[in-house]
């Protein structure tokens, strides 16, 4: 009850249940922002139970979601100036899909949850909407069989809930497919650099302060040399593994990540080169330039392969295929670069 | 655009023909339209679109499917190799792994 979001209550025969509102808050539109940077991401839920919307009486549909905050406000907002009673299922604060991917989202939590809340005291009808990505943790004739009540997948994406909902709980063809657009990446970036960056606060100046080490001219001007040469590939790395292949992703040839990822690691690489030497002037060996061509597509290819969690129509078969040959060729291009770069500051 | 497809003939999907009663609920829970159907006849018409999200043989009330189902997460696949409990985001097996450290993120 006591939620920020809870604007009210309403007596049901199962008892008092919370109201809530489509309006979401600046408050709920920060802590979406938030979440995309991954900053409280893994607590970022709502209590599971029943709430109602609006003014929903006996006939009204019953939606169901999961606990993590943002399914919960994505629903609630596309239901706006419609009267529904909401159903929150206990999925530790995970969204819809993951969930219900490792059966948290699944039949045993929601037939205990329809039980626990008394919904059959609540509603007259015994059918219940749910997301349809919540299919592979519900099992829709079980749970028919165990509550009496008949599933009903709704659309994929929760906008889509006004027109599902006066079509007769039909969708359309469109409505049954998850798609993978610009937008839908973009969103995701954030959350690969902040895990990135967690990284990069220590490897960042560590290159940094070991480009000031080795043979002639001083450690600044090393550091400013070849340390900053280190530097600004690392971030190319980044940016071609965690920014530019997730967005290009349907342009870049190829179908496994980390080949995305190698390629765009090669262009950066050459970019940074051309810059380092065009416009900073730095002064750089060629033994290191090899380096950074092993290196930089190395960690790309490492990152575009982790985006794979991200993606929405990567296979586990196909992960494991992919992971097969790019796992050994992140390796040994990223030993071999070490090699490379340790040998061409101390060692030639 | 049309749809991105991932890695060609990996997927693990099968699909009993016998065993099906072309109810059409795989046709409604799968996310990538993998499913067709024909005179009342299911049959797989986009194999390589498929995720393995496992949504088709949950919700098939005939066992006429199967798959070899999982998260496709890179991240998730190196957590199991090193033997680290919990995978990607979807750590759910496990409340209090805040302090640990050990959930990567993903998906």
């Amino acid at each position: 009850m006591n939620q920020p979001f809870v604007t009210g209550s309403v007596q049901t025969p199962a008892g008092i249940v919370p109201k809530i509102s489509s309006d979401l808050r600046w408050q709920d539109h920060w802590g979406t922002i938030k979440a995309r940077w991954g900053v409280g991401r893994m607590h970022y839920a709502v209590d599971p139970g029943l709430y109602a919307l609006g003014e929903p009486d006996d006939q009204s549909p019953v939606l169901v979601t999961a606990n993590y905050k943002m399914s919960f406000d994505r629903l609630r907002k596309a239901l706006l100036n419609r009267k529904a009673w909401l159903l929150v299922l206990d999925t530790n604060g995970i969204n819809v899909w993951c969930a219900a991917g490792k059966g948290a989202f699944g039949t045993d939590e929601l037939v205990r949850r329809v039980e626990f809340s008394g919904l059959n005291q609540v509603v007259s009808h015994r059918r219940l909407i749910l997301p349809q990505l919540s299919g592979p943790g519900v099992a829709a004739h079980k749970v028919k069989k165990r509550i009496g009540f008949k599933v009903i997948f709704g659309p994929v994406r929760a906008v889509d809930l006004p027109v599902f909902l006066d079509a007769d709980l039909k969708a359309t063809p469109d409505m049954r497919q998850k798609t993978f657009t610009a937008r839908e990446r973009l969103v995701l970036i954030p959350v690969e650099l902040v895990g990135a960056l967690k990284w990069y606060v220590l490897i960042l100046p560590a290159f940094f302060l070991l480009g000031g080490l080795g043979a002639s001219s001083g450690f600044w001007n090393n550091a400013l040399n070849h340390g900053l040469f280190a530097v600004l590939n690392l971030l190319a790395a980044l940016a071609a593994g965690a920014v530019l292949t997730p967005v290009l992703l349907p342009w870049l040839p190829g179908r496994a990540f980390s080949q995305k990822g190698v390629i765009m690691g090669v262009i950066m690489a050459g970019v940074i080169f051309v810059f380092s030497t065009t416009y900073l002037h730095l002064k750089i060996e060629l033994l290191e330039i090899l380096a950074w061509f092993f290196l930089t597509p190395a960690l790309s290819a490492f990152l575009a392969m982790n985006f794979t969690g991200s993606s929405t129509f990567t296979s586990l078969s196909g992960v494991r295929k992919e992971m097969r040959w790019a796992v050994p060729f992140e390796i040994i291009a990223g030993v071999a670069g070490l090699i490379l770069w340790f040998g061409s500051r101390f060692i030639v | 655009m049309k749809n991105m497809v991932y890695l060609k003939d990996v997927v693990t999907l099968q699909f009993n023909k016998e065993r099906c009663s072309g109810c059409g609920m795989c046709m409604v829970v799968c996310p990538h339209a993998v499913f067709g159907m024909n005179s009342g006849r299911v049959h797989i018409q986009n194999k390589d679109d498929c995720m393995e999200c496992g949504a088709c043989s949950m919700n098939c009330p005939t066992g006429a499917l199967s798959v070899q189902s999982g998260v496709g997460c890179a991240a998730a696949v190196i957590n199991s190799a090193l033997g680290r409990e919990g995978s990607c985001c979807c750590v759910v097996e496990t409340k209090n792994d805040s302090s640990t450290g050990k959930n990567t993120t993903c998906c």
